[in-house]
């Protein structure tokens, strides 16, 4: 009985260190980041300079690069990820064909974030140069842009293995109606399935979107690492974590690690905010 | 007229087919691309050597990679045993409790520690290892990915236990065995195959990450094997090597993904074969 009460404790342990250990990284961050909130305050949002030198920090061009690249990956990455979660749960009918592919979909999630950046910066950012050369821009090759279609390539298998579970998850029922009052396959999407499946689609893209906020080393190598605000989708820029990456070793003086920290934080917030939300919704959807 | 629309209806559908797969199949071509090229551009430059030998100096030609590797594989192997009894544990404790009311926020806990950026995660390692002990560490290293893996090993360990039949459970309680043996002796062997899968995907995970070894574990041009000290690893030696400007680094960071990306899909589908297995 004795064992039994030891035993019950280290479980109860166990779950406790997990919140401990989630609020020690919150709080750890806040305190580190003081005095660099002390210093800017809610400026440090808004202003633009980021100079080391004149110990003048702002993360405004940063969070501008983080929305562009994360946005623009979501948007490249929905026509596909929808289409693949449609494609495995309602068009493709064979289970061995649906398993291999969804297999291949999986690994492309299992490639290590710095190869696929490897690959971007070698043979992606030149096939970009090419067409900026054609098309009349300055040919710069890695950028924004680059850094979008790497991220929606890292991030399409989260939002389509979501979107494919609750797109299955629409009971057979109701695409049965559709089907009998002479809806076509197309239609019972429409009609039915996608307005059915919709909060549980939106959490994927959401969810989807968090990773693309918080993606580091594919980023950091294909970005261009130009610390301002980006004049088009094409300039060079940098995000927040590629920012990190790029210069926590670096940071000399006190203030300057302590405003990393501080984007570090805001990296943290944001994306524990989208996950919370994200899989409340899917949580919702699945009772 | 009502023909011609059933047959822009049908047209519809057909249209609607051919955009859902194609848009599908066009999605797993970069898995392709990028196996393709890096293979193509890393395998001429890989052979015994190149795995046995240490690093050249910047810019010269020839050197290896074996400080990298074993650098890997130490600090994989301490993350992994110390997130693998943790995460077991945590895991077996959500199962377990599930009827309470508290798991629903320790879970939330746990899936919003599986959403922090790795970046962030490698700022608090830095914090809570490399600034009290004032240097880079390969433990710093370790632990930083440990944060990484233990949600994982969490998730994989609640969701086999939560498919155990109760009625074991129930058998095992008539026989008179004490909780802790129920779990420890009947409840994991039964789950183990299933942790064991959750186990290898979170080491496949690890093994390439970079962000959380850029200011922990740091890197390393010799051979170390002290974990207080910095130690390099295959993907921070990949991003050194292809951001550096050297034509012979390039080729030596395609060679070096060409061995993660053997050593991490391998083990990413050894896991998910063990997992295939135990289904049927």
């Amino acid at each position: 009985m004795r064992k039994d009460r030891a035993f019950k404790i280290i479980l109860l342990l166990s779950g406790l260190l997990i919140i401990l250990l989630l609020s020690g990284i919150f709080l750890s961050l806040v305190f580190s980041s003081i005095p660099s909130i002390k210093e800017f305050g809610i400026n440090f949002l808004f202003s633009n300079t980021w100079s080391p030198v004149n110990s003048k920090f702002g993360a405004l061009p940063f969070l501008i690069g983080t929305l562009l690249t994360a946005t623009l990956s979501l948007l490249i990455s929905i026509p596909f990820s929808l289409s693949i979660s449609i494609f495995l749960s309602e068009i493709l009918k064979n289970r061995f064909i649906s398993k291999i592919f969804q297999t291949f979909i999986e690994l492309i999630a299992g490639i290590p974030s710095v190869i696929v950046g490897l690959w971007g910066l070698f043979i992606l950012a030149p096939v970009i140069r090419n067409i900026q050369t054609k098309i009349g821009i300055q040919p710069i090759g890695v950028g924004i842009f680059t850094a979008s279609i790497i991220l929606s390539i890292m991030i399409i298998p989260y939002s389509a293995s979501i979107g494919k579970e609750v797109i299955s998850m629409v009971p057979n029922e109701v695409k049965e109606g559709a089907i009998s009052l002479g809806a076509t396959e197309f239609e019972t999407l429409k009609v039915v399935i996608l307005p059915f499946s919709f909060k549980g689609v939106f959490a994927g893209f959401l969810l989807s979107f968090g990773r693309a906020f918080g993606e580091t080393m594919a980023v950091t190598m294909v970005i261009g690492n130009a610390n301002r605000i980006p004049v088009s989708i094409f300039s060079p820029g940098q995000t927040m974590a590629s920012l990190i990456a790029n210069e926590f070793t670096e940071a000399t003086t006190k203030l300057y690690t302590s405003s990393l920290i501080e984007i570090g934080l805001i990296l943290f917030v944001v994306s524990m905010l989208i996950n919370i939300l994200g899989r409340l919704i899917i949580r919702r959807f699945t009772f | 007229m009502k023909k011609d629309n059933i047959k822009k209806r049908v047209f519809n559908d057909k249209l609607y087919r051919t955009f859902v797969s194609l848009f599908s199949f066009l999605s797993i071509i970069p898995l392709f691309l990028i196996v393709y090229f890096v293979l193509t551009r890393g395998i001429k430059y890989i052979n015994l050597k190149f795995i046995f030998s240490m690093p050249k100096p910047m810019g010269e030609i020839g050197g290896g990679i074996f400080n990298a590797i074993t650098g890997s594989f130490i600090i994989v192997g301490i993350s992994a045993l110390i997130s693998i009894p943790i995460g077991i544990l945590v895991g077996v404790f959500l199962s377990e409790y599930k009827e309470k009311k508290y798991i629903e926020i320790i879970k939330i806990f746990v899936d919003t520690l599986q959403g922090i950026p790795s970046i962030v995660i490698g700022i608090i390692a830095y914090l809570w290892i490399v600034k009290p002990l004032r240097h880079f560490s390969a433990l710093s290293g370790s632990i930083a990915l440990s944060f990484i893996m233990l949600p994982l090993v969490i998730k994989a360990t609640e969701e086999i236990l939560n498919l155990i039949p109760i009625e074991i459970k129930e058998a095992a309680y008539a026989l008179g065995a004490p909780y802790h043996r129920i779990v420890l002796k009947i409840l994991l062997p039964s789950a183990s195959v299933g942790i064991l899968t959750g186990i290898l995907i979170g080491i496949s995970r690890i093994m390439g990450e970079t962000a959380p070894l850029l200011f922990t574990a740091f890197g390393n041009q010799f051979f170390n094997l002290n974990i207080f000290k910095p130690m390099s690893t295959i993907p921070y030696l990949i991003y050194v090597y292809a951001t550096s400007p050297y034509r012979e680094w390039h080729n030596q960071a395609f060679a070096a993904s060409t061995i993660l990306i053997i050593i991490v899909l391998s083990i990413n589908l050894f896991g998910r074969f063990v997992e295939k297995k135990w289904k049927m």
